[in-house]
Order: C-alpha cells, then sequence, then structure tokens
C-alpha cells in the first residue's frame, strides 16, 4: 500500500475536491456496484451505498488525528459491505450471505458515528424545512452557498447588510428551537 | 448581554475569528456568570451541529454532480440488466399476460380501427399542435416597438462591417433548447419548422434574436435540429440538464419551461403513461397544462434529466400532453452526423441540477430554452 498516495487521496476528499472523489469513483465504483448486483441489489441500491459510503469516508477524513488503518479501497469496500448487510436485513431478502469476502476491515465503530451524525443531519434538514421563507433561503444562501451579506441584501432587497444581518439572527434563533425541540425528543 | 450579541460572539468563537483579547474577555465572562456560560455552550454545540450540516450537504451536492458527471459519460450505468438475460427474464414473468393479451388483441385492434374512422371522419386530428400563429391584430402593438427597437438597432449596426439581415415580424411562436454549446444546435418540432416559410428566429430570454436555419427535419418523429446561425450569439457554457438515454418512469414528476407567451413560462406535472396517443411509442403522456407556444418546451426532471419535448395535448381531455421521449433525440443527433459540415454535432452537458432547489434550477435553464419565431 502506498502510503503517499493515500494519504493525498484523503486530504483531497477532506477538501472535497472534485478530482479526488472523481477518482474514489472510477477506482472503486464497479466493484461495489457488482457486489450489490451479486447480492440481490440493484444498480439504484448500489449508487446509494456508495454515496453513504463516501460520506462516512469524509466524516473520518474530516475528523482531527484521524488515521486510516487500510488503505481508501478495502475501508470502502468493507463499509459497502456492512451497509448493504445491514440494508438486507431491513428489508428481510437477507436470502444469500455474501460469499466473496475479500479483507474486510471492522468498520461497526465508524458505522455507528455516521448513523448518529445522519440522525442529526436529517434533525437540521427537518427544522429547515418547517422554518419557512426567506428564513430557509437567507440561511441557505450564508451558511450553504457562503454568500456574502452584503450580496445576500441586495438578493434578498434588504436595504443594508445590517438589517438582512438581524434577519439572518433572527431566522438562526428560530432554526435553533426547531432543532433542540427535535433534538431533544430524539435522544 | 444581548442575545443577538450572544449568538454573534458564540458563531465568531466557533469560526475562530476572535482576537486574542476578545477571546480571553469572552472567556472570562462565561466564567464568572454560569447561567450565561449554559447559554453559550447551547449556542455552541448548535454551530458545530450547523457547520456539520452545511458540510454534509456541500459534500452530498458535489458527489451528485460527480455522479451525474460519470453516469453522462457512461462510466455508470442505469440499466437495470442488460441484453438478452433482460429480455428472457420478462418473457418468464409476463408469459401468461401475453398469451391473455393475445387472445383478446383482435377485439382491441378492430375497436381502435372503428374508433379511428369513426374519428377521422368528425374530426381528423383530436390532438392540437402547440404552436401560436400569431394573432397579427394582438401583437401589432408588440411588433411596432420590436420595429423600433430593430430600427435603432440597424441605425447602430450601420457602422458595423457586415450588413445587418432585416428581421421580418414573425407569423408563429413556438419553443426549443439548446443541446450543443460548441455548435449551437437547439431541438424543436418539426411542425414548428414547417411553419417558418422564409426566415427561422430563435430569441433568447433577454429577448435578443438570432437567425437560424433547419439542419435536419423529421416528420414522422416530429424533431427537428436547428443551428444558429447568426455570428451575434454569444456561446453558452455546456448546459446544466442531462438528455436521458431511457424513457420516462411513470409517475416521475417534471417541470418545464416554454414560451406560451411572449415571456418564458413555467409549468409541473407527472408522467401519466409510458406512451402518447393512440400508444404511439415516439411518445409519452404527461398531465400538466401546456398552451399554443409550448411545442418544444423542455421536459425535465428533479434531476436534471430532460426526458422529453412538449409536441401536442389532447382536445378533448384537460391536462393530457404529449411529449417526445428523449432517446429520439439522440437517433435524431446520430442522422445529422450524417450530414456534411455537421459531423461535430455532439450532446455536450454538464449536469448541474441534481439536489439544488427549483428556483436554482429554473434560473440555471432558462438560458438554455429559446422562442422559436418566424415568417
Amino acid at each position: 500500500m502506498n502510503i503517499a498516495a493515500e494519504k493525498t487521496l484523503l486530504e483531497g476528499l477532506a477538501r472535497e475536491d472534485k478530482g479526488t472523489i472523481e477518482k474514489i469513483y472510477r477506482d472503486n465504483y464497479n466493484i461495489i456496484q457488482s457486489l450489490i448486483l451479486k447480492n440481490s441489489g440493484t444498480t439504484d441500491d448500489a449508487a446509494d451505498i456508495f454515496q453513504e459510503a463516501m460520506i462516512v469516508l469524509f466524516e473520518k477524513s474530516k475528523s482531527p488525528g484521524f488515521e486510516l488503518s487500510c488503505n481508501v479501497k478495502t475501508y470502502i469496500y468493507s463499509v459497502c459491505r456492512r451497509l448493504w448487510l445491514k440494508k438486507l436485513q431491513q428489508m428481510q431478502r437477507f436470502s444469500k450471505q455474501t460469499d466473496d469476502m475479500e479483507q474486510v476491515m471492522p468498520v461497526e465503530e465508524d458505522l455507528e458515528m455516521h448513523e448518529k451524525r445522519q440522525n442529526d443531519f436529517f434533525i437540521m434538514e427537518n427544522a429547515m424545512m418547517k422554518i419557512g421563507e426567506p428564513c430557509k433561503s437567507l440561511l441557505e444562501a450564508y451558511y450553504i452557498q457562503k454568500k456574502q451579506m452584503q450580496q445576500i441584501a441586495t438578493e434578498f432587497g434588504y436595504t443594508n447588510a445590517d438589517n438582512a444581518k438581524t434577519q439572518k439572527y433572527k431566522c438562526l434563533v428560530r432554526l435553533k428551537k426547531l432543532f433542540f425541540a427535535q433534538y431533544k425528543n430524539g435522544l | 448581554m444581548d442575545d443577538i450579541l450572544l449568538i454573534d460572539a458564540a458563531e465568531r468563537y466557533v469560526k475562530g475569528e476572535m482576537t486574542a483579547e476578545e477571546k480571553s474577555y469572552f472567556e472570562e465572562l462565561r466564567k464568572n456568570n454560569p447561567e450565561l456560560d449554559q447559554s453559550v455552550v447551547e449556542h455552541i454545540f448548535f454551530f458545530n451541529e450547523l457547520n456539520k450540516y452545511t458540510d454534509t450537504r456541500n459534500f452530498k451536492h458535489n458527489l451528485n454532480e460527480t455522479v451525474a458527471k460519470l453516469t453522462n459519460e457512461g462510466f455508470i450505468s442505469k440499466a437495470p440488466l442488460k441484453g438478452k438475460a433482460k429480455i428472457v427474464y420478462m418473457w418468464n414473468r409476463s408469459k401468461r399476460t401475453i398469451a391473455v393479451a393475445a387472445s383478446i388483441a383482435g377485439i382491441v385492434s378492430i375497436f381502435i380501427a372503428s374508433l379511428i374512422s369513426m374519428t377521422s371522419n368528425k374530426a381528423p386530428n383530436t390532438t392540437t399542435l402547440l404552436v401560436e400563429k400569431l394573432d397579427e391584430r394582438l401583437d401589432k402593438q408588440v411588433d411596432k416597438t420590436r420595429q423600433i427597437e430593430r430600427k435603432l438597432n440597424t441605425l447602430a449596426a450601420a457602422s458595423a462591417t457586415t450588413p445587418p439581415i432585416e428581421i421580418k415580424p414573425s407569423k408563429f411562436r413556438a419553443t426549443g433548447f439548446l443541446i450543443d454549446n460548441t455548435n449551437n444546435f437547439i431541438v424543436t418540432n418539426a411542425h414548428v419548422v414547417r411553419e417558418a416559410k422564409n426566415q427561422l428566429i430563435v430569441e433568447n430570454n433577454k429577448g435578443q434574436q438570432f437567425l437560424a436555419e433547419a439542419v435536419y427535419v423529421n416528420n414522422e418523429s416530429d424533431l427537428a435540429i436547428l443551428k444558429v446561425t447568426d455570428r451575434a450569439f454569444k456561446k453558452l457554457a455546456p448546459m446544466p440538464y442531462s438528455i436521458r438515454k431511457t424513457n420516462a418512469n411513470l409517475g416521475e414528476q417534471i417541470f418545464m419551461l416554454g414560451y406560451p407567451k411572449s415571456e418564458i413560462v413555467y409549468g409541473e406535472g407527472y408522467v401519466s403513461a409510458k406512451n402518447g396517443f393512440r400508444m404511439d411509442t415516439i411518445y409519452c403522456q404527461l398531465s400538466t397544462s401546456a398552451n399554443e407556444g409550448n411545442s418544444g418546451s423542455p421536459v425535465i426532471n428533479k434531476n436534471g434529466e430532460l426526458l422529453g419535448i412538449i409536441t401536442s395535448m389532447e382536445t378533448n381531455a384537460a391536462g393530457v400532453v404529449f411529449a417526445i421521449k428523449s432517446p429520439n433525440i439522440y437517433n435524431a443527433v446520430e442522422e445529422v452526423k450524417k450530414i456534411k459540415d455537421y459531423e461535430k454535432i455532439k450532446i455536450t452537458s454538464a449536469p448541474s441540477l441534481k439536489g439544488i432547489d427549483r428556483e436554482s434550477q429554473i434560473k440555471k435553464v432558462q438560458e438554455y430554452v429559446f422562442m422559436i419565431k418566424g415568417n
């Protein structure tokens, strides 16, 4: 295993570099697709599972002091395999055990953490859906599209950046309330 | 401390935007005021969650773009099963249905035959093509202002080297969309092109007009490909939508953009049947509303895949609209490749619509949808 190359790959991923994302897809997608097709899945299932594995790897690459104990290929394979087995169990079409065992890493801990994060993600997404307009667009413009306050003020028709900023805080307070209302329920 | 100030401070603290002095003051404040500290902890927790959320969302968006690109290249295939395997599988599954269908086929075809003869006697066509013939009186005013604009443009262009070709008033209006940004090829309906006896004009969403010529007209599939010949036409970036190679799925939510009036109009609906009028397999059926002028409008799903081209609607039933299925575009492009001088035609897309909200999708697509006019 070429440690330097693997490290570049993970650093690229943490930066959300498009070339890196594409490379990981090109190097791994077909293996995962055939794994899932062989085990009573569809091409759509393969796309979903692969995307989730990418997110798991992305979360891991961003966590401080992180090191991968195997190469990216093995890691993705292990995560996909685990995720798919779990999904099969949920759907109860657990007809055939996956037989083509390659070197598989224990990934349970990572997946548990991922599940927790995914849960948080959905709570935030739900809260975002519920705050309504113009709050949703305003917060998305600032936090997701990372636009400047001045630009947001012009686009949304506020007379100046300070007014837009005040509105943003009001929206933020509402979002926070909605988030915690659900977050505390979920625990 | 004011609540807004506190949020602001917490946000800057999380982002690491505070100066060292500010930071130590802030930490001191928290130490001495447990109540305030509690609320700061909550804010910080919330901002961390929000950051994680935005990271994941942006990352997902990136992933979707990569997948769209690779799917477009054919690296990722969405087709469920390939070749023989699929046919055998379908046959096994539908053996019984096919047998039943065969036994009643006779009745059905007779019924359809009589239906056709009945309708063809009374009303020769129960579908209406959606080209709008412009009423001269109604559009006189618009034309007048256009003429004035044009005169001004001609005056302004008089100093330019090439003498401008005069664009005459239009007699019809329909829609078309770009499929090749390097060679400026636009797709629309064949019945639209047939209306143009003299000039064929495309107009973008900013109201600029350009001359075009038809390079391919297929009356059978009702598809036509135009090339914008006007030198003034500015090249656009590759299209944000991709053109799907497989047929539309039943129930798929769709939207469309077109020119049923002199400005661009948005519409929504869903795929309601896999085949068109009288089971015509070139078309699929949509449940939406379309008007004259919508002919040639692109039909796009939520992931930014172009599924069809609006062509006609049923006159006897409301909300039944027919669209040519997108794989036909690929066939037409293959035909154009055989024509001398047009071998270079290529569907160019850089999909970027997946995972973004509808308003942003429309903003990206509308530049690529043109009004097709002519006289």
